[in-house]
């Protein structure tokens, strides 16, 4: 029957790689955000080109650049 | 006309357009969805305001095209254009080392939180940031959090500059010193998370090793396999009972030392007496012990807790005045203008305060006018005039452009400040962990406490060597686990049920302070109406379409919000003409007068346009009057608009046995409207400031003791009234805007189910009541086993599981079946259920 004492270190060895992967993604914060990565990963793999327009907020900083429009 | 210096926004936050522009064309704006005219247009694409079309050009300009295609119309209605000087306190050493998180000259680490985030569009524009900016490395998202993290180069860009950004493009950052608690509430999280794996390894393991004990009856053919099980079973408990139950070790000595014994004192008493008897039946060789069921009660346990315990993360409870006020204010020094943080204002400091920002503190008017909406600080609707040498509390919203004031209280004294200062009545009563199991689990103890000594005496008498067995296994069987499990997931479901409501509430035991409220105090302005739209209506001989254009065309050259309301009314009812408008004055305060058209109109006061006596009759009571070529030629009538359904709440309210009574921060106007509403036995309070509110409720509670007050509310005039309440519910247009402290954030589109939301309260005692009855039962026949000292482990390790499972099963149907016949509402929208 010792073949009872090998099969049970050998499944308790399995769950406990299990558990040690568990602990792992756990500490590693795989469990921190379940719903950003499900819609992250259905983007398009080609990034936006990088930014050209260094001044693209300057815009921003005058003063007023709404245009009012009069009748 | 000349322009005015700010840009002038409507109370909608809308860039006010001054021409009357054709609004025969209806689309949809493209960036944002709001119903638009084409006045505004960019690449046969149509917009509701420059500031969308701002943001538009940006994108495209970028190729960040993308984000129209993933959701339509996602974009934020730019809420008005931020003053360039805005963020400039962002710029201030102090305030940058308590946002940043790290930093090491190369790279810069902070996170936002950005209440407007709200679809698969936002997170891919805020992940691809760095296509906007060229010194953004890296941006990453935390969607239920509502949280942006941003690295950037500090040598390329700054933080204000990322900050300007992320404003730009419609989501503006809430930054507050009081959130830095976030990240370590993360790392509890991922600890509970570690327990239950642990236990759940542990739990399973031990059950297979005992699996050849349940079936050989006790006698297994080779002991030292059974000693070799036995052995590792202890192992295996050992990381249970010192790692994944140790919460509930401390919960419970942390109630005895207060002399009160909580509902995890016969959880860790049931946990120990398990723990150590197995200990002892292994070593003396005694017996195989019982703990798979000591595994599984911490299982479940802490299953259900978790479950417990999830509850919306992007929403805020707790937030004190502090998170409404900036965190930099521009204070005029004799060296120019400085940014010092808002705590170190002083007594006499000048403070500069630009158009849209907030008063950060209460001070004297310096500038000769200034325009101020009170509505966060008093509920008044209408936005007041203040002179020079007046004083303007903390709180009140500028309207008009920059002003300069004097300090004469710091922020922590000011008016509103006061609100959170005075003790509150009730902190220790809401600051303990009260729950509705509380009694029973006090009873239950001492009950069971009694009937293992019962069970001693008798065996005492009958064979002392069973004393030991029957009062240990009594302890074991009759662990209050089934118990807690109801009372966890029966309150579960039903938060999770009301969230599907949207009736987010603060934790679960607020149901329970709901299920016993009696009186309801309303707020009237923001709650039972609308916030942004009014009811108007004409007195006087009806006006020709033509008139009717004429006045639309006046209007539409103020930004005062009455006129706004007009003018929007008058275009809808009658449409639009092109006029010439000529000699525009507007006397602020009073009215606007011009000629239309070669017609002079004068749109304002009674005091205004009749040049009487002012008399009662002020622009306060919601009426304007118009006079055409000085002829008094009617007045409309600016009534608020009740949420659709108010009446038929009231009623359901009346009918259901509840003292109603509303309180409002305006003046009577409204009060025959609101007697109709809500009967002749309702309270009706008009002129009410926010310590007024605060002090009435005060006074419910003290008058009749009985009284359990449910305070709905919106703004930070309610605050003081919401605090003080039984049940507070702040009733907000926008969830994830702020809201004051409260126990619950309500979206104002389901108030008018605050009577079935009470309802469904009320019926979860019954299920827990039910499931409590069904637990008993269970634990009678496990103590019947026990006293007779014939509890087996199989018997233990059957019944266990069977009783927590039925009962969490039993509970999640009943509060299910009880949503749905209580016509608890269901808004199935994924972003605010998140």
């Amino acid at each position: 029957m010792s073949v009872l004492v090998i099969l049970i270190s050998v499944s308790i060895l399995v769950a406990g790689g299990f558990l040690v992967a568990f602990l792992w993604s756990v500490r590693k914060g795989q469990f921190d955000d379940d719903y950003t990565p499900s819609v992250r990963m259905l983007f398009d793999d080609t990034p936006p080109p990088a930014s050209r327009a260094t001044d693209s907020l300057s815009e921003a900083d005058k003063p007023s650049p709404v245009k009012t429009k009069h009748s | 006309m000349a322009l005015p210096k700010t840009i002038p926004v409507t109370a909608a936050g809308r860039p006010l357009r001054t021409d009357p522009a054709p609004a025969s064309v209806k689309t949809q704006c493209f960036h944002c969805g709001t119903s638009c005219d084409h006045s505004i247009g960019a690449d046969g694409r149509y917009f509701c305001c420059d500031g969308c079309r701002f943001v538009y050009q940006l994108l495209q300009e970028n190729g960040l095209c993308n984000y129209y295609d993933l959701t339509q119309t996602p974009g934020i209605r730019v809420m008005g254009r931020f003053a360039s000087e805005k963020f400039a306190y962002l710029d201030h050493p102090e305030i940058q080392q308590q946002l940043i998180r790290f930093t090491d000259g190369r790279q810069t680490q902070v996170s936002f939180y950005l209440p407007q985030m709200h679809c698969a569009s936002c997170i891919w524009l805020l992940e691809n940031l760095r296509s906007l900016q060229p010194g953004i490395l890296h941006s990453t998202t935390h969607f239920q959090r509502k949280e942006l993290f941003v690295v950037f180069d500090p040598g390329q860009t700054t933080l204000r500059k990322v900050v300007e950004l992320l404003a730009f493009v419609g989501y503006e950052p809430y930054i507050s010193l009081d959130n830095a608690g976030a990240r370590r509430e993360r790392k509890v999280n991922r600890r509970q998370l570690i327990r239950i794996g642990v236990a759940g390894f542990c739990f399973s393991n031990i059950m297979m090793l005992s699996f050849p004990e349940y079936f050989s009856s006790g006698s297994m053919d080779l002991p030292y396999l059974r000693h070799l099980f036995s052995y590792l079973n202890l192992a295996l408990a050992l990381p249970v009972f010192f790692y994944s139950a140790a919460g509930f070790f401390e919960s419970a000595w942390k109630g005895l030392r207060q002399r009160w014994l909580n509902i995890d004192a016969p959880i860790a008493l049931a946990i120990l007496v398990t723990f150590t008897r197995s200990v002892y039946e292994i070593l003396s060789g005694a017996g195989p012990g019982y703990l798979d069921s000591m595994s599984g009660i911490v299982l479940f346990m802490l299953a259900g807790r978790w479950f417990q315990d999830k509850t919306y993360d992007s929403f805020s409870f707790d937030r004190d005045y502090k998170a409404y006020f900036p965190l930099g204010v521009t204070v005029i020094t004799s060296a120019g203008e400085q940014v010092a943080t808002i705590n170190s204002l002083a007594k006499g400091d000048q403070v500069l305060v630009r158009s849209r920002e907030m008063v950060p503190a209460d001070g004297i008017l310096q500038s000769p006018e200034a325009r101020v909406d009170y509505s966060f600080v008093s509920g008044e609707n209408t936005p007041v005039i203040r002179r020079r040498g007046e004083l303007i509390y903390a709180g009140a919203n500028l309207l008009s452009g920059a002003v300069t004031l004097e300090v004469v209280r710091p922020v922590s004294q000011s008016y509103i400040t006061q609100l959170w200062n005075q003790a509150d009545p009730r902190g220790d009563r809401k600051n303990t962990e009260k729950s509705f199991i509380h009694p029973w689990s006090r009873y239950f103890t001492l009950v069971l406490l009694g009937i293992a000594l019962l069970a001693a005496l008798y065996w005492w008498v009958a064979d002392p060597t069973q004393i030991l067995p029957a009062v240990t296994s009594s302890l074991i069987v009759a662990c209050p686990c089934s118990l807690l499990l109801s009372a966890t997931f029966t309150y579960g479901n039903m938060l999770r049920q009301f969230g599907r409501g949207h009736l987010y509430l603060k934790n679960a035991s607020v149901i329970e302070s709901l299920s016993r409220v009696n009186t309801i105090v309303f707020d009237k302005t923001g709650t039972l109406t609308h916030a942004t739209q009014a009811d108007i209506s004409f007195e006087g001989r009806p006006l020709e379409p033509g008139e009717a254009r004429a006045i639309a065309a006046l209007a539409a050259q103020s930004v005062h919000p009455m006129s706004r309301l007009l003018r929007d009314w008058l275009l809808a009812q009658h449409g639009t003409g092109n006029y010439s408008v000529s000699d525009f004055t507007e006397y602020p305060g009073h009215g606007t007068e011009a000629r239309i058209d070669g017609r002079f109109i004068r749109l304002g006061s009674r005091a205004f346009v009749t040049g009487g006596d002012s008399g009662p009759q002020g622009s306060g009571t919601g009426q304007v009057l118009v006079s055409l070529d000085g002829a008094l030629r009617g007045a409309f009538r600016v009534g608020n608009r009740y949420r659709d359904g108010v009446p038929e709440m009231a009623a359901g309210l009346l009918a259901g046995g509840y003292r109603l009574h509303v309180l409002s921060g305006d003046h009577d106007a409204e009060q025959d409207r609101l007697r109709k509403m809500f009967g002749p036995q309702t309270i009706l309070r008009f002129n009410q400031s926010p310590h007024d509110k605060r002090a009435y409720i005060e006074r419910l509670r003290d008058d009749d003791p009985s009284a359990v007050v449910l305070m709905l509310g919106d703004g930070l005039n309610d605050a003081g009234a919401l605090l003080c309440s039984d049940a507070g519910i702040a009733v907000s247009e926008h969830v994830s805007q702020f809201t004051p402290a409260s126990d619950a954030i309500l979206d104002s589109d389901s108030l008018t189910a605050v009577d079935r939301f009470l309802a469904y309260a009320r019926s979860g005692k019954r299920v827990v009541t039910q499931s409590f009855v069904l637990s008993i039962l269970y634990n009678l026949v496990g103590l019947s086993f026990a006293v007779r000292a014939a509890l087996s482990p199989l018997v233990a390790a059957i019944l266990m599981p069977v009783s927590s499972v039925s009962i969490v099963l039993f509970v999640t149907a009943a509060t299910s079946l009880a949503a749905r016949r209580r016509n608890v509402p269901r808004r199935d929208d994924a972003h605010t259920t998140l």
